[in-house]
């Protein structure tokens, strides 16, 4: 029998209390709450599509139970920024054209900030052992790379944290 | 939506225990949920209930007692990766952290649920268990200390009982003179099951070897040590000849399968050469 628990979390710096099923994880709640900007690729934790920071570590979001993310942060790619204010990541992600079908994106951005918070100048091997969770089938990762390349390298020159 | 069961979150180990000595039908303790979650969606597995271990940070990070090294059972594969006394203390384990899966698997995934997965090719295993590695069980009637080359009986079993939590590893502080490591071989070098794995450790004495541990992930039912390679390594010098013939014996103790990712011929293969380079390279580095 599934159980019932009242949760309470920020997304995006949004606050959400609720009820929830103890068999529904955290990427049906997000979704659910209208944050579909985290894609539902695999369920099973291969490919990355549902990664967000949970207070501020990327998770895959269909392996967190949604109970278990009671009184956590999540953060969420469009919570790292917006159209009209990008986060670097998104904007050299444009710049670079790292972006081709897209659905892999979300998560790719996500588990790159986690990337440049642990090694704010990333070299070619952090950055394969940051992006290992996360599977791209269009892009072949070339231009992914120069992108989080580009956003460290802005980020440096702006003096600023990721 | 993931089938139903019953969510328990204790609150201390003992509240665990607790609830884990209650009939509450099939029981699984959850932690990072990249086994027990996933096998539930694949329906691999079905379960009425899970424990999940999330609030107890006392079961993570390394500690060390009476000349012992402690790891916590729910530290993460990632602590393994970057805490780096973990990676002083056991080289080889560390190493097979870096290999492990994905980024944000490793965030979450626990050096116990990827002991307890039993799976012949768990990453974790073979490096733990040339540590000599020992399982700490925990229930409400007391403590129970399993070796962990004796954990498991056959291919995805393990002796832990039903009321019982793993809560630690523990082993010997290894001798200053000492090397660990560890080599996956796999199709990928990011999110990928073992075709086979080889943990070594060595430990030497006035240019003699002292201890030789070798340990092969996903040649057989379950991890397994080779004593009779162990034995022709221990208590010489180690030449090259003789490092051929314990690479050769390793060869020819495993009992892997053919499957998707290699034959067992090359697996066979594989373990002649990984034994005989970890253990060279582990020599040159104490001597």
């Amino acid at each position: 029998m599934a159980t019932e628990k009242r949760i309470a979390l920020e997304v995006n710096g949004r606050r959400h209390e609720l009820s929830v099923a103890s068999n529904q994880t955290l990427l049906d709640l997000l979704r659910e709450l209208g944050y579909v900007d985290v894609k539902c690729g695999c369920e099973k934790a291969d490919c990355g599509a549902c990664a967000v920071l949970m207070d501020g570590e990327a998770v895959d979001s269909c392996i967190v139970l949604a109970a278990m993310a009671d009184g956590r942060r999540v953060t969420t790619v469009t919570g790292l920024g917006t159209p009209e204010k990008p986060h670097p990541l998104q904007a050299a992600f444009i710049e670079n054209g790292a972006t081709q079908c897209g659905y892999c994106i979300p998560g790719m951005i996500v588990a790159a900030k986690a990337l440049l918070d642990r090694h704010p100048e990333p070299t070619d091997a952090e950055m394969r052992f940051g992006l290992s969770g996360n599977l791209c089938r269009c892009t072949g990762y070339t231009r992914i790379f120069s992108a989080i390349r580009e956003a460290a390298g802005a980020l440096k020159a702006k003096g600023a944290r990721p | 939506m993931l089938p139903e069961f019953d969510l328990v979150e204790p609150r201390t180990l003992g509240d665990a225990l607790k609830v884990m000595a209650e009939d509450g039908g099939k029981t699984a303790p959850l932690a990072g949920g990249t086994n027990v979650l996933v096998d539930l969606r694949t329906r691999r597995a079905a379960y009425d209930r899970l424990i999940s271990l999330q609030h107890l940070s006392e079961l993570r990070g390394l500690g060390a007692a009476n000349g012992q090294i402690i790891l916590g059972a729910r530290t993460t594969l990632s602590d393994l990766v970057y805490d780096r006394r973990i990676g002083e203390a056991a080289p080889g384990l560390a190493a097979a952290a870096r290999v492990f899966a994905g980024a944000m698997v490793r965030n979450v995934a626990t050096i116990a649920g990827n002991v307890c997965s039993a799976s012949p090719a768990a990453d974790l295993v073979p490096s733990l268990m040339t540590l000599g590695a020992e399982v700490v069980l925990q229930s409400t009637v007391g403590e129970r200390v399993v070796p962990l080359d004796q954990f498991y009986p056959g291919v995805h079993q393990t002796v832990r009982r039903n009321n019982e939590l793993v809560t630690s590893f523990r082993w010997a502080r290894r001798p200053e003179r000492s090397a660990q490591n560890f080599y996956k071989l796999a199709l990928r070098k990011g999110d990928a099951i073992a075709v086979t794995s080889v943990a070594v450790l060595l430990g030497a004495e006035r240019g003699t070897c002292t201890i030789a541990r070798i340990a092969l992930g996903a040649v057989a039912p379950t991890v397994m040590r080779v004593p009779e390679a162990e034995r022709i390594l221990v208590g010489g010098v180690l030449t090259d000849a003789v490092i051929e013939k314990a690479a050769s014996i390793a060869a020819e103790a495993c009992r892997p399968i053919d499957d998707i990712r290699a034959s067992a011929e090359y697996r066979c293969h594989a373990v002649g050469v990984l034994v005989r380079r970890l253990v060279g390279q582990a020599w040159q580095n104490i001597c």
